[in-house]
């Protein structure tokens, strides 16, 4: 599968509270409230404005973190973005 | 409708007309006490009727109707008139209030500071609450909580207590006779019987305080206290709110301030003076 840009909700559209373990979404356009855990909020921080692959995610978050068993890691975020894309907190690019 | 009265409880003027003297009758023994302002508009109107006119004196039977109807509402025997004026109230409440974030939750107040008890139906913060109420706390309400979204203060709502089943004799055995509604003997909810908060609750219910304490009981086993993180309180309070998603973004910036601003704990206990006594330890040592 092709690894397909995706773009974040623009920052002025989401109220983002981390409640401990938990972070809370607000997102203005639906008016819907999103609870997650990590790494989605950080996924959420690392994209900006830019469209982004799960490449070039998982790039950014080996930069940050130590990623055990890197091969993973570009599936792993690919299926993460899929699932903000389940929320309406991504879209495709 | 051919009878009628007002009633202020809290924050919310209603008015209640009904097709029978006697439920109003019977709001009006409940409510004596409370302040009256028959100049401010009414907020929420409850209405009972009947269903056709002639059942009025036939075979009497409540609707409730009101600005909000819930389509499957069972119409309910005249002597469950009272009950269907609570059940009319508290619907208008919980659907139409919008001012504040409204919280199914019990809650009572001590020097300027409430206790929060959120739970489900038979979690006991009912009983909780009316037993806190009758000693040297403030009870600001055994059903509704409200939160003002302007600045996260907890709002009364002391309605007349709506004790069932057990809470009955409990509350009987410590309180003034004329305290008490009829007794209304296997409704859908089982037997009810109404308490009439204290004087000084009724006289202070308008006074804003500062939440202090979150407890989500649960009646039954052992005591136990268990510390609740911020984000287990606030799915817990989203499904204990009647109108979080219609308050939009203010009600996300309310809950989100409440459990960050108050500690949380998940309470289990096996009778009323082991939760009493539950309730002052985490007081003492954890309400801020």
């Amino acid at each position: 599968m092709a690894d397909a840009p995706y773009r974040a909700a623009p920052a002025e559209a989401l109220r983002i509270e981390a409640l401990g373990e938990l972070t809370a979404i607000f997102d203005r356009r639906s008016m819907q409230t999103h609870l997650v855990v990590a790494p989605m909020p950080e996924l959420l921080a690392m994209m900006g404005e830019t469209p982004c692959t799960a490449a070039t995610l998982a790039a950014r978050l080996a930069e940050r973190f130590d990623l055990e068993g890197e091969g993973d890691a570009v599936a792993i975020v690919a299926e993460r973005l899929a699932e903000l894309a389940a929320l309406g907190l991504v879209a495709r690019a | 409708m051919r009878h009628g009265t007002r009633i202020a409880v809290g924050p919310v003027q209603f008015r209640i007309g009904s097709d029978w003297a006697a439920p109003i009758a019977a709001l009006n023994r409940l409510y004596a006490a409370y302040p009256q302002d028959d100049a401010r508009p009414a907020d929420a109107t409850v209405r009972l009727f009947a269903a056709r006119p002639w059942r009025r004196v036939l075979r009497p039977s409540v609707h409730i109707g009101g600005d909000f109807v819930v389509p499957d509402a069972l119409p309910l025997p005249l002597s469950m008139g009272l009950l269907a004026a609570e059940m009319g109230m508290n619907l208008q409440v919980a659907l139409g209030w919008r001012r504040h974030m409204l919280l199914h939750a019990s809650a009572v107040a001590r020097g300027g500071r409430a206790l929060i008890l959120s739970g489900e139906s038979g979690s006991g913060k009912s009983t909780l609450a009316a037993l806190l109420g009758e000693g040297d706390w403030r009870l600001m309400g055994d059903e509704f909580t409200l939160i003002d979204p302007a600045d996260g203060a907890a709002l009364a709502f002391p309605r007349a207590v709506s004790l069932k089943n057990a809470a009955i004799g409990e509350m009987a055995a410590r309180v003034d006779a004329a305290r008490l509604g009829p007794l209304l003997a296997g409704t859908p909810k089982g037997d009810i019987r109404h308490l009439i908060p204290r004087a000084d609750a009724i006289a202070a219910m308008h006074e804003p305080v500062r939440p202090a304490l979150l407890l989500f009981p649960r009646f039954g086993g052992a005591a136990e206290i268990e510390p609740m993180g911020e984000g287990e309180a606030f799915v817990r309070l989203t499904e204990a709110s009647t109108n979080y998603v219609a308050l939009g973004e203010a009600g996300f910036a309310a809950l989100t301030r409440l459990v960050r601003e108050t500690p949380a704990f998940g309470i289990s206990y096996p009778d009323s003076a082991s939760g009493i006594a539950l309730v002052e330890q985490i007081w003492a040592e954890a309400a801020r």
